[in-house]
């Protein structure tokens, strides 16, 4: 690997770490003023979906976990940590999942999924990822809301993140295939 | 799997590229994508995340919890005061729709209060009391350290939460008491240096002491929240008497020694908006509005004992700075 391919990659992870900052800090400081019932739209979550559209499962499922921990960590989190981290795995993994199904990136066809997959993408994986933690709470008897005001809660961020898909998923997903080293793109 | 099904038929129907690096390793013809989920990272993964929620059961969290709090608190703190002329957009809205009904309630109530004031000099030398007892209150010492709310927890994680800008070097420490200028809004659960984490009483899993009308010495429960922010909250209270209602439009306060427990005691929580009796347990559950609209949090006040050090002005009983 020579030294244009090493920077090209530090760039890379670089950004994907500041975009997941940011979309935390902006999901706790700026969008809670605008937040319906209290919801707001899981920019975490879309970053996550975007990554493991854009560069596969292995990365979904790496940068899910990551993304996660932060998300039980930072403040002002309180509930049991790993629950978020759980949560996006998933979604990462399941992301993965679909653009390898769809044969996305595999030779020949085209490296870009259609516009309504990755809308359909952003709601199953919404769905899929609040009710996982959702649910873990439950069973960790945490959180004592309940089972209507929780699908409520998960329809509501579930339109919420297909409102901000255009305007986030497609870019996000341009900028991490651009910030890849030529070689490693298939 | 619904969501899978158009898609996998659509790989089906398409020509497939020769591409011997896709087939996976046992030959078979459905091609592998190299760069998918692999399965040992997903377990080691999976697994990471049952040790993080086992080891958060014990104190051995809270190093990076206090970490994570030192590097994101102040970009929490800069984002909130940037975006704070577009945050206060919905708030503008918000007021010019509510004001005619505002005006309205302003009007009734100002002349409720006129005709109170009017009819009885029992209910003036109630009053002198009532402040006799507030100004001993003072001198008991609750001073306030100002601070704003910088970030909400999403809904999504189904615990109310929020961060305000001002943590131990201003003299904060675990369990105070958070207040507003319309009544009580939380507990401090976890302090860094410039930023504490704050339990809302709406929360689901917050227990607060409750005393409710004044009269009779006011009869004594507990106030617990229900997790539901849509509107202005909603909070239950479970009175240790079951036998007595309370009436609607009754006030509930907090009740403690002031010192000891988490909450001080005397500061408004909410109304009493409904009774209602469950005919299976003979139980009864009071439904309480409370005072503070945790929909729209922006000035607190911590409570700390007088004379506290601080890297900030500290509101005095007396309603002096210091």
């Amino acid at each position: 690997m020579n030294r244009a391919t090493t920077h090209t990659r530090l760039l890379g992870n670089l950004a994907v770490v500041v975009l997941v900052c940011l979309a935390l800090v902006l999901q706790v400081s700026l969008f809670s003023a605008f937040a319906w019932d209290g919801v707001v739209p899981d920019l975490v979550l879309l970053i996550v979906v975007a990554g493991a559209l854009a560069r596969g499962g292995q990365f979904g499922l790496v940068l899910g976990f990551a993304a996660g921990v932060l998300l039980d960590l930072a403040p002002p989190a309180d509930h049991t940590a790993g629950r978020w981290a759980l949560s996006l795995l998933v979604v990462g993994y399941v992301a993965g999942r679909l653009r390898q199904d769809a044969g996305i990136g595999l030779g020949g066809l085209p490296a870009k999924p259609p516009a309504l997959m990755v809308m359909a993408a952003v709601a199953g994986c919404s769905f899929v990822g609040t009710s996982i933690y959702a649910i873990s709470g439950l069973l960790l008897g945490e959180g004592g809301v309940g089972v209507g005001s929780m699908l409520e809660v998960i329809g509501i961020s579930l339109v919420w993140d297909l409102l901000l898909t255009p305007f986030l998923v497609p870019w996000v997903m341009l900028l991490l295939v651009r910030l890849e080293p030529e070689h490693a793109r298939i | 799997m619904a969501l899978l099904t158009p898609f996998n038929v659509g790989s089906r129907t398409r020509p497939r590229p020769l591409r011997p690096e896709g087939l996976n390793k046992r030959g078979s013809l459905e091609p592998k994508d190299p760069r998918g989920p692999k399965r040992s990272t997903a377990v080691a993964l999976l697994l990471a995340c049952a040790s993080l929620a086992t080891l958060d059961q014990t104190p051995a969290l809270s190093p990076a919890r206090d970490l994570a709090g030192e590097l994101f608190g102040p970009v929490e703190s800069a984002v909130s005061t940037a975006a704070h002329p577009l945050t206060s957009i919905p708030a503008w809205f918000d007021s010019r729709t509510k004001l005619r009904g505002q005006i309205a309630e302003l009007k009734s109530d100002n002349a409720d209060l006129r005709r109170e004031l009017r009819t009885s000099d029992y209910g003036r030398a109630k009053l002198a009391q009532y402040e006799g007892l507030t100004r001993s209150a003072a001198d008991l010492g609750y001073s306030l350290v100002p601070a704003r709310v910088i970030a909400y927890g999403p809904a999504q994680s189904f615990t109310r939460t929020v961060t305000i800008d001002a943590g131990s070097n201003a003299g904060i420490s675990a369990d105070m008491t958070v207040i507003n200028a319309d009544g009580l809004v939380g507990r401090v659960l976890r302090v860094t240096a410039e930023t504490a984490t704050v339990l809302l009483i709406v929360d689901a899993d917050s227990v607060v002491g409750g005393r409710v009308g004044g009269d009779g010495g006011g009869q004594v429960g507990m106030v617990r929240g229900t997790g539901l922010v849509s509107g202005k909250g909603r909070l239950d209270l479970e009175l240790v008497d079951q036998t007595v209602a309370p009436l609607k439009g009754e006030t509930v306060v907090t009740w403690g020694d002031g010192r000891a427990a988490p909450y001080v005691a005397g500061v408004p929580i909410g109304k009493v908006t409904g009774v209602y009796a469950s005919v299976r347990d003979s139980s009864r559950t009071v439904r309480v509005e409370p005072y503070v609209d945790f929909g729209s949090l922006d000035v607190v006040g911590v409570v700390v004992p007088s004379g506290t050090k601080s890297d900030r002005s500290v509101v005095e009983p007396d309603g002096s700075l210091k």
